[in-house]
């Protein structure tokens, strides 16, 4: 596994840059604290960040969860009708013009303050990517493929199960890799407008009240999780599409051929 | 003895009984700036049961879109085509096809990809395992079930092709060129195997080529095409006995056969000597 090894060479050293700098120029705390005082902002109430991480990280799965299931389904729509091709994959494409992250007042506006409201914007943000890649693995599928289940008279279910949508996953993973991360931008966004808990929630109080280290706190779990979440999408898709050509032999969440 | 009663199952095989009718065939074709194409123009042909008839031709002279349109998946425009004696509407049952390319599924392991036609049609799979096992056996790629489609060779992808084609046992087999991608020592030993399975099972099969010498070699009848439009120009019998060997390619039977098609691209400005 050399290319663990490699992410936590990169990481360490950027840690150690970053302290090495705050010592050297020695900035106060309140422009920018040390890798050391953010750690031991988190260890003085580990238990108070956790209660929060699992907040957003609940709201951004769920959101994800939902933008997976939507989106899928969507897209088998956009693909099979053109009814829906014309009016809702149009509609999703011009909608996706517009910042999600402006809805989010609205959500909140419509759903109260609680999680669904952050799940939704979550979701929202989430889906185009899902959709967009999922249309296009959908409809990718090798022409002489499909001339082949012609052949063989096949039902439109079955190719659509046993064909297009296996040679839809990589592409399909694609999306979910930039859904992932969007989910949790959204369930931040929505935490922002209107929230008592979770990390944006941190964020913003501890930004009204000059406590900068809790910010950065708060910053560096949010780049952790995030981190996290991409890799569990590139275990999923390693163990679903370990015959792509991306998968063979290589590692996760790496971009490389084999 | 063997020879023999080839002999004779192949003339009984031709006379009366035949397994594909084509009459008065028209294909257009809209191209992308709207002209209209004639891809195939007047096509008549009967193959008998069990026959072995190649289509050679250049580049663009319709022979798999002749393919196709026996195939069931692309639409006529005049003519007829009849296989088994119903016409063609949909893809017919009892047929199979080998296209050029190997076209495996990634995610499928060698016996899985021979099996998708039964899974498609909702058969037992006991037996068709059992099938697909020995086809596998018959050529030449025992222990190879569950091997991955990216871990083969071409030429063994291709022979799982076959397989794929040959599992629910076709009474017609169309192959599209299936030999062009590979290299000559490969389609050499594929022919070989082709003839072989042939000899032992005796299906119909159109085959389609670009190679003079793989049709002459594999076929009872040569039928050769034109293109602009697609049409047949000429159909020879070629008189070889069998089982052939590759040396039947330096006989003059096979000698006179390739010339007299090289002939009819020459006619076509194919082929041409530049001196």
């Amino acid at each position: 596994m050399s290319h663990t090894r490699t992410v936590v060479l990169v990481l360490v050293g950027f840690f150690v840059f970053w302290e090495v700098a705050v010592w050297a120029t020695s900035a106060p705390s309140f422009i920018l604290p040390a890798p050391s005082a953010v750690a031991l902002e988190i260890a003085s109430d580990p238990v108070w960040y956790a209660r929060h991480a699992a907040y957003t990280v609940g709201a951004c799965l769920l959101g994800f969860f939902f933008a997976l299931v939507l989106g899928v389904l969507a897209a088998i729509g956009i693909v099979y009708s053109r009814v829906l091709e014309s009016t809702l994959y149009t509609l999703l494409v011009s909608l996706n013009s517009i910042p999600k992250i402006a809805l989010a007042p609205l959500f909140i506006i419509w759903m109260g303050t609680n999680l669904s409201s952050k799940v939704a914007i979550s979701m929202l943000i989430a889906l185009f990517s899902i959709v967009i890649d999922t249309v296009l693995g959908l409809r990718s599928v090798d022409p002489d493929v499909l001339d082949m289940t012609k052949s063989m008279r096949a039902r439109p279910l079955q190719v659509l199960w046993k064909i297009r949508f296996p040679s839809a996953l990589p592409a399909m993973f694609a999306g979910m890799k930039v859904a992932i991360s969007l989910a949790l931008v959204g369930a931040i966004a929505g935490e922002f407008v209107a929230s008592q808990v979770g990390l944006g929630y941190v964020i913003l109080t501890a930004q009204g009240m000059f406590q900068i280290p809790r910010v950065f706190a708060a910053i560096v779990l949010l780049g952790i999780l995030g981190t996290i979440l991409f890799y569990l999408v590139g275990i999923a898709e390693r163990i679903l599409v370990p015959w792509h050509v991306s998968q063979r032999g290589g590692n996760v969440g790496a971009v490389h051929g084999a | 003895m063997v020879q023999a009663e080839i002999t004779a199952r192949s003339i009984s095989g031709t006379a009366g009984l035949a397994h594909v009718g084509i009459s008065a065939l028209d294909k257009d074709y809209r191209s992308p700036k709207g002209v209209v194409v004639n891809a195939l123009r007047q096509i008549d042909l009967t193959i008998g049961r069990g026959e072995f008839v190649s289509v050679v031709g250049p580049s663009g002279c319709g022979k798999s879109t002749l393919l196709k349109c026996i195939a069931g998946i692309a639409d006529v425009t005049g003519g007829r085509i009849d296989v088994d004696g119903k016409p063609v509407v949909e893809p017919p049952e009892g047929m199979a096809i080998v296209f050029q390319r190997d076209i495996l599924l990634d995610w499928r392991n060698v016996i899985d990809n021979i099996m998708l036609p039964i899974e498609f049609h909702r058969l037992p799979r006991g037996p068709a395992l059992a099938r697909a096992r020995d086809l596998l056996a018959l050529i030449g790629l025992a222990g190879y079930e569950s091997r991955q489609p990216w871990e083969l060779s071409g030429g063994q992808r291709q022979r799982v092709a076959i397989c794929r084609a040959l599992i629910q046992d076709p009474a017609l087999l169309l192959m599209d060129e299936p030999f062009g991608a590979l290299d000559a020592l490969t389609r050499d030993e594929l022919n070989l195997e082709l003839q072989r399975l042939w000899l032992q099972t005796r299906k119909t099969v159109l085959f389609i080529t670009h190679s003079i010498s793989e049709a002459v070699f594999l076929s009872d009848r040569v039928v050769v095409m034109a293109a602009n439009p697609g049409r047949i120009v000429e159909t020879i019998a070629i008189d070889l006995p069998r089982p052939r060997t590759l040396d039947a390619r330096e006989t003059p039977v096979f000698g006179r056969s390739t010339s007299r098609i090289r002939r009819l691209f020459e006619g076509m400005g194919f082929l041409k000597d530049s001196r």
